[in-house]
């Protein structure tokens, strides 16, 4: 892998040159927070930031989507047929993205891109853009990748990964697709003797992350003992929750969606939403009857899905890269760190969790 | 907004240099025949016809796979195929009236365009029940992919491939049956037993049983040998009240085959609505043994 150093002044001149191939992701304060923008020709990412609020997840995979287009004009040969509408497959590149929001594209590819189905959407998304991330020297104190599935310097799933240097970026060079980026960039010089200057940064990083949690006895858990556990996890952990949606809508991981029909005079779309786990209607049935009924089912379902069913399934961790999103976000402090710790030290025997915090 | 007027695109597209196929688009089909089956006209069955030649054989299925019927402006529901594989030229659907796109589906009339995407799911394990002896229990409305079932079975190419076959079907009441004029026609062969039952009945011509249908099990299914497989579909009260009664005829719970719905929206394991434990109902399922069934979460 090779090491190129990117002055900090260089920098937007780089991006500049960019522009003529790529559209230009990252980013950009508003209101008081960060989210990812397309940039506007000339706009500059804002590099110096924690995390955004919204993860990354919506670059590949928008909150609403249209799936297909139709006409309900009766005069139309094609009427009541769906085609798929024209998509933006023009190359984009997302300037800044956080390791574990690019980690977390690795953990919900599992879902889209299947051995059966391919998921067209996503997955031309996916392929259409290039990831230049940025490592994190200063971690938030509610992040726990290094022992979720990522880590603060990850760069196993970015083209390149940009390492703040004082008035430079150290920027390794992972892909076809990084070094194509970095061609066109004009970004060429390399950094001598950078890999060490890299390790020493990463494992300052990763001294600063002040949390973690404990996954080693997630997959040999029975996965039935962990559901009945209502007394000793769910019903005191479900207690407060008013599933409001915030930690589904806020994490990288979570992929799920309703699909619904809109019409507008005498067209239609068939569009798709995210939709979360912690709605009563994700699982009502017509006639009434709903199998996640509860909250605390609902909220079962979410810690369940992340910390055992993904486990078990695909045998690749679990299905969370410890952006600590959802804990920073939740209005009564449901921390999936404790549940974690919780799941992975139950006892079945006595019905209780060694570790409770 | 998104412009109407684009060019009409293949169903296949490239990813990676690689033609794939794009999961949720439906095939469109007309419906040719409708069927009112039941007297308080609450359940139809759709006849429908494939518009683009070839897509019949691209949805080729097996006995026991459901599909997304799709209506553009209201949306797809998961529906179990009636029809069998043996039959050609068309497939069936028996939808009961009940919510947003069944009431709007139950209003439309032959010749309307529609979508159809699938097949979806496990099916019957067909593979499994060759050689056996098979007994179909099912309550209600819960009878469609029961009847793909028997059709297919019944075929002259396939009957020789199954011992014996039952089937215990029952309804509230005569006018409630699926597929009645079938059901008659069975009845009067001799290489299936018939055990039809309604709940009660003023006909003082009805020939049938009278009884719930776990009573008419435990009167008529014979006993579970090591080769003797059930399939049971009905309503929860329904196999609530049968599963007592096959343990007691000796069916193991690798021999007890069960179908489950599950609130569903792509039917093919992406969307994260049907699951039940790890198990994707629409992708692992719908069709588990009540031994599978019994190592997941009740979340139906
Ligand atoms: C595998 C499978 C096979 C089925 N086979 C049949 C059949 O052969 N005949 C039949 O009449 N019904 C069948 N159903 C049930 C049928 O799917 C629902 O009755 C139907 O989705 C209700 O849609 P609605 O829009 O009229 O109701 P609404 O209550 O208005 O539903 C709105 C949406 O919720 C979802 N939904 C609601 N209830 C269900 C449900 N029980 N299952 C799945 N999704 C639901 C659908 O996406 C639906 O579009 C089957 C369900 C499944 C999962
Ligand atoms: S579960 Fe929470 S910490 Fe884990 S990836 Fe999602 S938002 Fe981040
Ligand atoms: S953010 Fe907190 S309160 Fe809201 S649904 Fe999630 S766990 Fe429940
Ligand atoms: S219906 Fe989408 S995952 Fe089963």
């Amino acid at each position: 892998m090779k090491v190129i150093q990117i002055d900090k002044s260089e920098l937007e001149a780089g991006l500049g040159k960019l522009e003529k191939a790529f559209r230009l992701i990252g980013p950009v304060k508003e209101k008081g927070y960060h989210l990812f923008k397309t940039l506007d020709s000339g706009q500059k990412p804002d590099l110096d930031y924690m995390n955004t609020r919204l993860s990354a997840r919506s670059i590949l995979y928008p909150q609403s989507e249209v799936m297909f287009e139709f006409s309900l004009d009766k005069a139309d040969e094609q009427y009541a047929i769906l085609r798929e509408p024209e998509k933006d497959s023009q190359p984009r590149a997302v300037i800044g993205i956080r390791p574990c929001d690019a980690d977390a594209y690795a953990v919900v590819r599992r879902n889209f891109d299947t051995p059966e189905y391919k998921d067209p959407y996503w997955l031309k998304n996916f392929e259409a853009t290039t990831l230049v991330g940025l490592a994190c020297s200063t971690p938030c104190p509610t992040c726990f990748c290094t022992s979720a599935v990522s880590g603060p310097f990850s760069d196993k799933n970015l083209d390149i990964m940009l390492v703040d240097n004082g008035d430079h970026y150290l920027a390794r060079i992972a892909t076809e697709k990084g070094e194509k980026l970095a061609a066109d960039a004009g970004w060429q010089r390399p950094a001598e003797g950078a890999e060490n200057r890299i390790e020493d940064l990463k494992l300052a990083a990763e001294a600063k992350i002040q949390s973690e949690i404990s996954t080693d006895n997630l997959a040999n858990q029975s996965l039935n003992d962990l559901y009945e556990a209502e007394a000793a996890i769910w019903e005191p952990e479900a207690f407060a929750c008013i599933n409001c949606g915030t930690c589904t809508h806020a994490c990288p991981t979570c992929w799920c969606f309703d699909v619904q029909d809109e019409t507008y005079g005498k067209s239609g779309f068939r569009m798709r939403n995210w939709d979360s786990c912690m709605y009563p209607l994700f699982s009502l049935h017509a006639s009434g009857h709903n199998p996640r009924g509860t909250k605390t089912a609902r909220v079962r379902q979410r810690f369940m899905h992340k910390l055992k069913y993904y486990v078990d399934k695909f045998e690749q961790g679990i299905q969370c890269t410890g952006c600590g999103r959802c804990v920073r976000l939740c209005p009564v402090n449901i921390d999936i760190r404790r549940i974690c710790n919780k799941m992975n030290s139950y006892d079945p025997e006595t019905c209780s969790c060694a570790v409770t915090s | 907004m998104i412009p109407r007027h684009v060019a009409v695109q293949s169903r296949r597209d490239r990813i990676k240099g690689v033609i794939v196929h794009n999961p949720y688009l439906p095939y469109p089909v007309r419906i040719d025949e409708i069927t009112v089956e039941t007297e308080d006209k609450s359940l139809k069955t759709f006849k429908f016809v494939f518009l683009n030649p070839g897509d019949e054989d691209n949805f080729a299925y097996r006995a026991g796979q459901f599909a997304e019927l799709s209506i553009a402006g209201l949306g797809e529901i998961p529906i179990g195929i009636a029809s069998s594989p043996t039959e050609k030229g068309f497939v069936k659907f028996t939808v009961f009236k009940t919510g947003k796109v069944t009431s709007y589906l139950h209003a439309m009339k032959e010749g309307d365009v529609m979508g159809v995407r699938g097949p979806m799911g496990n099916s019957y394990p067909w593979d499994l029940l060759e050689g056996k002896n098979v007994v179909i229990i099912g309550g209600g409305f819960a009878f469609t992919t029961l009847r793909s079932s028997i059709v297919h079975m019944l075929h002259p190419d396939n009957r020789s491939k199954f011992k014996d076959i039952h089937v215990i079907y029952g309804a509230r009441s005569p006018g409630m049956l699926l597929y009645k004029d079938e059901l008659m026609a069975w009845a009067e062969r001799d290489d299936i037993h018939m055990h039809i039952t309604v709940d009660g009945t003023d006909d003082p011509d009805w020939k049938y049983h009278k009884g719930f249908v776990p009573a008419i099990t435990e009167q008529e299914a014979p006993p579970g040998t090591a080769d003797t497989y059930a399939i049971v579909c009905g309503p929860p009260i329904m196999i609530k009240f049968t599963q007592p009664v096959l343990d007691k005829l000796g069916y193991g719970h690798d021999q007890i085959i069960m179908s489950l719905e599950n609130r569903m929206k792509c039917g093919i394991g992406i969307c994260g609505h049907c699951n039940i434990g790890k198990e994707l109902v629409c992708k692992d399922g719908p069709v588990f043994t009540l031994e599978e069934l019994n190592k997941t979460p009740k979340e139906y």
